[in-house]
């Protein structure tokens, strides 16, 4: 476990060394206040839910370009061979490039905190737990994403095609919520259950219920499995 | 101290290591010598544990890669080959980063990168960004990451690719200063590194030990022959053919006419010394030697010889 943190200080470096991070922040920040500032003044309604309902949207984008080289990167570099090779667990090694990711997901979710001050100077903001709630299902969405992010980045040496798979998987996530009404009646309320969209509206409604956390964090454990996974059979190549 | 039992790798159908064996003491330089595509680097992989072995284990210290490979891990040091680096690190970073995974304390640390940069000659890099330094450079700091720890066990795939004349006598010597202290294991397929830097060499052809032994022994062993050059004056071409009829130990292997002598090359068994009977026909038939050496066979003919089918790289 000592070993995750030198990795996540290496992939956090990583991120803040090269533009990678400021790019990321700067273009989240414009993307998520123009749709806010829309709303704002131009239906002249204040409050947070325009916002909350356009960041799953931009996740959809966004995650995927964050986490495509976590992995796929040390790969196309040789420098997994560097890693694999010192005395730290292939989980160890996800964990700590998983939580990187996930970090600078949440310093761009910290960003649009800006927008819920504006509202409170104006006086309008009422409801502070749905808005509390409202970030606490954005950043598990955030966890879930990245999880499949990094997955979609280990199994390829190509970060183009690591983007792509993670965009792909992730839409599936945002999709089965939304194509309900052509599944049949007895596999519907499986599909419901498994899509991400389902379990937000939960959260964000103010509901903190513990089948939706245990749902966050089971997909998020199942696609780290699955990195670690991909990240031993290199052994049995 | 390590022991390698019955070690095989396939890729798919591809058999790279054929069930090979060998044991490597506690203070020495090995060589491993092959041809490319012979082996090497799936040997030391799975040394290493980056690949484990289709068949067979390597035992460090009794703990093997396969149940223990983090214990053997932290005894090992490891230049993978074509040193792969994370060139937006600075070079300290870099060493920082590989201490800190080897848990080495912030001050044993300190020492620690005293005795790296030292040895490895990076005074003046240490704070560069890594990309941005000389090849040379770069190796330097790969071989510096491999030791921050002071492993028992260094080993180097192909250490001395890429660098230039200078500089491969600088890896040579720090290798061999290393190896005083360590065992190191490294590989090329450079002949001439291998007979410069190491104590043993172990020449692997299609996944197979052919040869183990030091450079001398591996010359003894290989049922030598020695091989004599002649410049002759008064021959002529067919009657050097006729020397094989009244000497037959030897062997004529060319002639070739010069403007007023004739470069001849024979080969004979080290085990007779057939340079008198020679001088002597010689004398009979008149002709004049201007030169004469013989010369043993060296070991790039052994190499040649033990894995022919392979393509000798010369560098």
């Amino acid at each position: 476990m000592h070993s995750i943190l030198p990795i996540y200080k290496k992939e956090m470096r990583s991120f803040f060394t090269t533009p990678m991070a400021y790019i990321f922040l700067v273009v989240f920040a414009l993307v998520t206040g123009y749709f806010f500032t829309n709303t704002f003044f131009l239906y002249n309604q204040s409050d947070m839910r325009s916002l909350f309902s356009i960041i799953p949207l931009v996740y959809l984008f966004f995650i995927p370009a964050v986490s495509m080289g976590l992995i796929s990167r040390e790969k196309s570099l040789g420098t997994i061979e560097i890693i694999t090779t010192l005395p730290i667990r292939e989980r160890d090694i996800v964990i700590g490039k998983y939580l990187a990711g996930l970090s600078l997901i949440l310093i761009a979710l910290l960003t649009t905190m800006i927008h819920y001050f504006t509202l409170i100077n104006v006086g309008t903001v009422t409801d502070h737990g749905a808005v509390f709630t409202g970030y606490l299902g954005l950043a598990l969405l955030g966890g879930v994403y990245t999880a499949v992010g990094i997955f979609a980045s280990s199994i390829t040496e190509n970060q183009v095609v690591a983007f792509i798979v993670g965009i792909a998987i992730v839409l599936v996530f945002f999709l089965m919520d939304k194509l309900l009404v052509f599944v049949p009646a007895s596999l519907a309320g499986i599909i419901q259950y498994l899509s991400t969209e389902f379990h937000l509206s939960n959260i964000s409604r103010g509901v903190i219920d513990t089948r939706n956390l245990i749902y966050f964090g089971s997909v998020i454990g199942f696609f780290l499995f699955m990195t670690t996974r991909v990240l031993e059979s290199r052994k049995w190549s | 101290m390590i022991r390698i039992e019955n070690l095989s790798k396939n890729y798919g159908h591809v058999q790279a290591v054929k069930s090979i064996s060998f044991s490597l003491g506690d203070k020495e330089i090995v060589g491993f010598l092959g041809a490319n595509g012979a082996g090497k680097s799936t040997t030391l992989k799975m040394i290493t544990g980056y690949l484990t072995p289709t068949a067979g284990n390597v035992i460090v210290d009794g703990k093997n890669i396969i149940d223990d490979s983090l214990d053997i891990q932290k005894q090992i040091g490891y230049l993978p080959e074509l040193n792969p680096l994370y060139s937006e690190m600075k070079v300290y970073e870099y060493l920082k980063f590989h201490a800190e995974i080897r848990e080495i304390p912030e001050e044993e640390f300190k020492k620690a990168l005293q005795r790296v940069v030292q040895d490895c000659g990076l005074q003046g890099v240490v704070h560069r960004t890594v990309g941005n330094c000389s090849k040379g450079y770069k190796q330097r700091i790969g071989l510096a990451a491999a030791m921050i720890h002071d492993p028992k066990i260094l080993v180097l795939d192909e250490p001395v690719t890429g660098l230039d004349p200078n500089q491969i006598v600088e890896i040579r010597h720090l290798i061999k200063k290393l190896g005083k202290e360590k065992l190191v294991l490294m590989s090329s397929h450079i002949l001439q590194e291998i007979q410069a830097t190491v104590d043993r060499i172990i020449i692997i052809h299609n996944g197979e030990i052919v040869a183990d032994g030091t450079s001398d022994e591996l010359i003894t062993d290989a049922k030598g022959m020695t091989k004599l050059s002649l410049e002759i004056q008064g021959a002529d071409e067919n009657e050097i053919q006729d020397m094989k009829a009244v000497i037959p130990s030897i062997n004529i292997t060319s002639v070739q006419k010069n403007d007023n002598s004739i470069l001849v090359s024979i080969e004979y068994a080290n085990t007779g010394d057939c340079r008198k009977d020679v001088f002597e026909y010689a004398v009979n038939n008149n002709w004049t030697i201007l030169e004469m050496t013989a010369s043993k066979r060296n070991l790039e003919d052994i190499f040649r010889n033990l894995t022919q089918d392979g393509d000798m790289t010369h560098a």
